[in-house]
């Protein structure tokens, strides 16, 4: 408890000091001493969807503080088509850290975007690539609905909860977020996998793992007990060989199928490939379930495998010989045409629209040159140009709703998140199927509405009762109430055409002339729904 | 060839009977019109207000969406012939050879030495006396014997291939080159929809299936049709229904890349949907279902059917997964039967309400097993499987036959000899009305098989 007091101390620690800083951002409110009062002398706004105040404190408060502008909202620009390789040479302001986040992690909490911008490009890539130490986890603790501890190895949902709240409070978002591609990169399902611990565990892999060599995290999610029981590597026998892992390790790990104009591999290759695997078991009983997984090599053929190699194969650039198990992924990632898959499946998860050849190849040979490392890659990716001025990106639904949980500053309280993550179409740790989710179909009038109910939990906390809560200010005019729906998510910047139909909304929720008892719960819908409906705009569905 | 003749209706009755409608709707517009309020209860528009006054969702759609002068021209639109077509989806590849089973092949039982269906089990399958149906597929066997099912035990394709995704892509955009954006039924949908109209293509699962993927009219994916509101905390009338048409306005905005114009069209289309549904609440089906969660969609597919919903192309995915490389019998009697029941009482159900003359259902998998089964008692994936089209106006003959066992592709796989293709056009031309040229590429070079009685 010493710990958390000490943590919190700091915190507010921090937050003085950058309030008293001109120009940064001016919340949430900071404790001030009594005799202290903040007055406003005026605001300035450079464009990036926050109004920045000009203050001083004084002895006695501010008779009149004056009204908080509406943000200058955001002239859509069309995105740029594919740019060459290189590093984003244009402005890092709050905009593009915010856009850096929404990519590489889950979003800004309150008040972050302002601090990484001021950090520049590459310090602000870093501070993500490059984290120091263990992740710490900042922010209450996360519950379910009757207030107690998750049970993620073992309850329903409660895995999601587990690793939402890891998303919702690490210190390190983009090794949540890589363990995240990789999740779906790999992608295993409880629905085949016996325990969740095994899942969970496995996601383990991917945190450790996500910014080291490709080539060991392939060999450790070859052996790693929740694949060997999703693509039965652990029924795979020399007598009775089990393709399924080795036809995946070869079409969604890391070759891809249907490349042009030459196949990765043949159905010959991926039956090779198979008996080279064969040898993991595990054992099973009533008290443990499955567990003590192994390479037994009683179980490993030693026959010659010729994988990539001789004239069944596409690309004949290996001997016939007696493969190991773990020579098998290596052979894959040996492959001429691994490289730019791994780099274009890799892009794909943080810039929508394909690289350039260019860029392809130089990620490519960025790649190769450095022994399978994923992390100069990431790094190169999240510096590019087309990261900044490309087309937005439709964020999967729990990078929504994990961001949206960030900028209203709440923590995993409620147990929903499960099962409104599973509607709106990305329950963690249940992905559709082995190709992970379709990153292509996020949005229809299924998972649209899920997100809108993602909202509506959301909001459940925060919003203003109109019937039996404190009265709501009677008299609040049209642009005071977004400016304060606006301020409840943080500020986040608007294109111009949906803050006017926001605007339009505000100014038309009720009729005019409203009964005086009318006045109070009107307002407070209103407020309510100004809230839903930016959460729920196109500018936070993008990122 | 059918004509292509799209904008008109085709069946005299239906259109009478929607005219009426529409006129009946037509009469209700003043005196809703003159500044009465909305009615009570969050979110419920004038539309969906009027469409519960007239009765017919169908026709008030058509109303409140088109400019008068469009009013009965769209509704005839939104009508084209009012036939359905269901597919239904058995995800993982199916095992045919467990479906409809060879067990009058000597080589069977020994391909199969854990998984082969007995001698006496089922029941014989009349057109094939060699193969017999597995116990769970009963009902389907019963409907087969009424000349409702018509069934391909070996359908496929050249150059079989066995990734699940690479195949069953194939299958949902109709055509074997990978790539293509729109689905096989999104292309019909694009070329006789209507812009304003989601339930032409419904997806009943929680996501959008890829066969009713279209260019640019609007489909519609609904988990469950009876429960489809957006609530918000704290918000109710007045503020409601303007806060209802805000969010719809974010959807009709131009879109300038393309994940915009992604979340502008969901954000439409959902926001349409939300109104269209309004009126869509409890009911009891005229025939029992099975008590599960794939009857529940069927048996409000019907309902929705019964009411005269426009709904043209309908998608759902059987319960449970079919990709058993271990230990299949464990789940595959079981989640064939959950189908099978299911698809017996929708059948049933739609003969009650006289509405099985225009429903059929096409039922397809990515591809078949292999023939020998693997030493974790189950089958890798293989190339020739099994599909249904099923209905009381399906022709109900066999297409293709069982292509035997003593023969197999150079993987080792069933031979295919009827082509997915083929029966999509047939389908298309003979149950849809629509040529199949432009739809399926290739078309004019794929066999027809007789589908349609």
């Amino acid at each position: 408890m010493a710990e958390v007091a000490q943590l919190a101390r700091k915190r507010r620690k921090r937050k003085k000091k950058r309030k008293k800083r001109p120009g940064a951002q001016q919340q949430p409110q900071p404790p001030q001493p009594p005799q202290k009062y903040k007055h406003v002398l005026g605001y300035t706004d450079p464009g990036d969807g926050l109004v920045r105040e000009t203050v001083e404190w004084r002895d006695t408060p501010q008779p009149n503080p004056p009204p908080r502008p509406l943000p200058t909202p955001q002239s859509p620009q069309p995105p740029a088509s594919p740019q060459p390789f290189g590093v984003y040479q244009g402005p890092f302001g709050r905009l593009q850290a915010k856009r850096l986040l929404d990519r590489a992690g889950f979003g800004a909490r309150r008040g972050e975007a302002v601090g990484l911008a001021q950090a520049g490009l590459q310090a602000a890539v870093q501070s993500l690539t490059r984290p120091a130490g263990a992740a710490q986890l900042t922010g209450p603790a996360p519950h379910d609905d009757d207030g107690n501890p998750l049970a993620p190895a073992d309850r329903w949902g409660h895995d999601h909860l587990w690793w939402l709240d890891r998303m919702v409070r690490s210190s390190q978002p983009l090794v949540e977020r890589m363990a995240l591609v990789f999740h779906d990169w790999f992608a295993t399902s409880n629905a085949g996998v016996e325990r969740q611990q095994h899942m969970i565990d496995q996601s383990n892999l991917f945190r450790a793992g996500c910014l080291g060599s490709f080539l060991t995290l392939t060999v450790n999610v070859t052996k790693d007990p929740a694949m060997l029981q999703w693509l039965n590597g652990n029924e795979n026998r020399k007598n009775a060989p089990n393709e399924n892992y080795a036809r995946e390790l070869m079409e969604l790990f890391t070759l891809g199928a249907d490349r042009e104009p030459t196949p990765a591999y043949t159905e010959n290759d991926i039956r090779e490939a198979a008996k080279g695997l064969t040898g993991w078991r595990n054992d099973w009983s009533p008290e443990l379930g499955s567990h003590n997984f192994r390479f037994d090599p009683n179980r490993h053929s030693t026959a010659n495998k010729a994988i990539f190699s001789g004239p069944s194969s596409t690309f004949n650039v290996n001997p016939a010989a007696n493969w190991n198990w773990d020579d098998v992924p290596r052979l894959c990632l040996e492959h001429p045409l691994h490289a730019s898959f791994f780099v274009e499946k890799l892009w794909s998860y943080f810039v929508p629209q394909p690289p350039s050849a260019d860029t392809r190849d130089a990620l490519a040979s960025i790649y190769k040159s450095n022994a399978y490392a994923i992390r100069p890659v990431v790094e190169a990716i999240l510096m590019h140009p087309d990261l900044y001025l490309g087309p937005p990106m439709v964020k999967p639904p729990v990078v929504f709703t994990a961001s949206l949980l960030r900028a209203l500053g709440r923590g995993v309280d409620t147990e929903a998140w499960a099962w409104l993550g599973d509607m709106a179409g990305q329950q963690l740790f249940w992905p559709p199927n082995v190709s992970g989710w379709d990153d292509d179909r996020w949005l229809d009038t299924s998972r649209l509405r899920a997100r809108w109910l993602t909202v509506t939990w959301a909001l459940e906390e925060s919003y203003f009762d109109p019937w039996n809560g404190p009265d709501y200010d009677p008299a609040e005019e049209r642009d005071p109430a977004l400016e304060k729906a606006l301020e409840a998510l943080d500020y986040p910047p608007l294109r111009v055409e949906h803050h006017n139909e926001l605007l339009s909304f505000s100014g038309n929720a009720f009729p005019a002339s409203l009964a005086s008892w009318q006045k109070s719960p009107y307002r407070a819908m209103r407020q309510n729904a100004l809230q839903q409906l930016i959460a729920i705009s196109p500018d936070l569905l993008l990122g | 060839m059918p004509q292509r003749n799209h904008n008109c209706c085709s069946n005299y009755t239906r259109s009478e009977m929607l005219r009426a409608s529409a006129a009946q709707a037509g009469k209700g517009l003043p005196a809703i019109e003159t500044g009465m309020p909305l009615p009570a209860g969050t979110g419920l528009s004038r539309r969906t207000f009027l469409s519960r006054s007239a009765g017919l969702a169908l026709a008030v759609y058509g109303a409140g969406k088109l400019p008068f002068a469009a009013f009965e021209d769209g509704i005839a639109h939104a009508a084209t012939n009012g036939r359905i077509l269901v597919s239904v989806f058995f995800d993982g590849g199916i095992d045919s050879m467990s479906v409809l089973a060879p067990t009058g092949h000597p080589q069977y039982a020994g391909l199969r030495p854990t998984l082969a269906l007995g001698p006496t089990e089922g029941t014989a399958f009349a057109e094939d006396t060699s193969l017999r149906w597995h116990p769970s597929a009963s009902p389907l066997a019963t409907l087969h014997g009424e000349g409702k099912v018509s069934t391909f035990p070996a359908i496929g394709y050249t150059s079989p291939n066995q990734s699940h995704f690479t195949s069953r892509h194939f299958y949902e955009i109709g055509e074997l080159e990978v790539g293509a954006r729109t689905g096989w039924l999104g292309r019909y949908i694009d070329r006789t929809g209507a812009d304003d109209n989601p339930l032409q293509g419904l997806s009943l699962d929680g996501s959008l299936s890829p066969s009713i993927a279209t260019a640019s009219m609007p489909v519609a994916a609904v988990d469950d049709v009876t429960d489809y509101d957006m609530y918000t905390h704290g918000v109710g009338d007045p503020v409601a229904a303007p806060m209802y048409n805000s969010f719809g306005h974010f959807g009709d905005l131009p879109a300038d890349s393309e994940p915009m114009g992604q979340v502008r069209n969901a954000t439409a289309q959902t926001s349409d949907l939300r109104e269209l549904l309004a009126t869509f609440e409890g009911f009891t089906p005229p025939v029992a279902y099975p008590n599960t969660n794939f009857g529940e969609k069927l048996s409000g597919l019907a309902e929705m059917i019964g009411r005269g919903m426009p709904l043209s192309c309908v998608t759902v995915s059987a319960p449970g997964g079919y990709d058993t490389h271990s230990d299949q019998a464990q789940s595959f009697g079981n989640n064939l039967g959950r189908t099978c029941d299911a698809i017996y009482a929708f059948q049933r159900d739609l003969e009650a309400r006289g509405e099985d003359d225009r429903v059929l259902m096409e039922v397809w998998s990515e591809f078949g097993r292999r023939p020998d089964e693997n030493g974790s008692a189950g089958t890798d994936h293989g190339a020739a499987g099994l599909a249904f089209v099923i209905g009381t106006r399906a022709a109900g003959e066999m297409v293709g036959e069982f292509p035997g066992l003593t023969s197999f592709d150079h993987d080792d796989n069933l031979l295919w000899n009827s082509d997915f293709r083929g029966m999509y056009c047939s389908l298309f031309e003979q149950w849809l009305e629509e040529d199949a040229e432009g739809l399926i590429p290739g078309a004019s070079g794929l066999p027809r098989y007789t589908l349609v009685s």
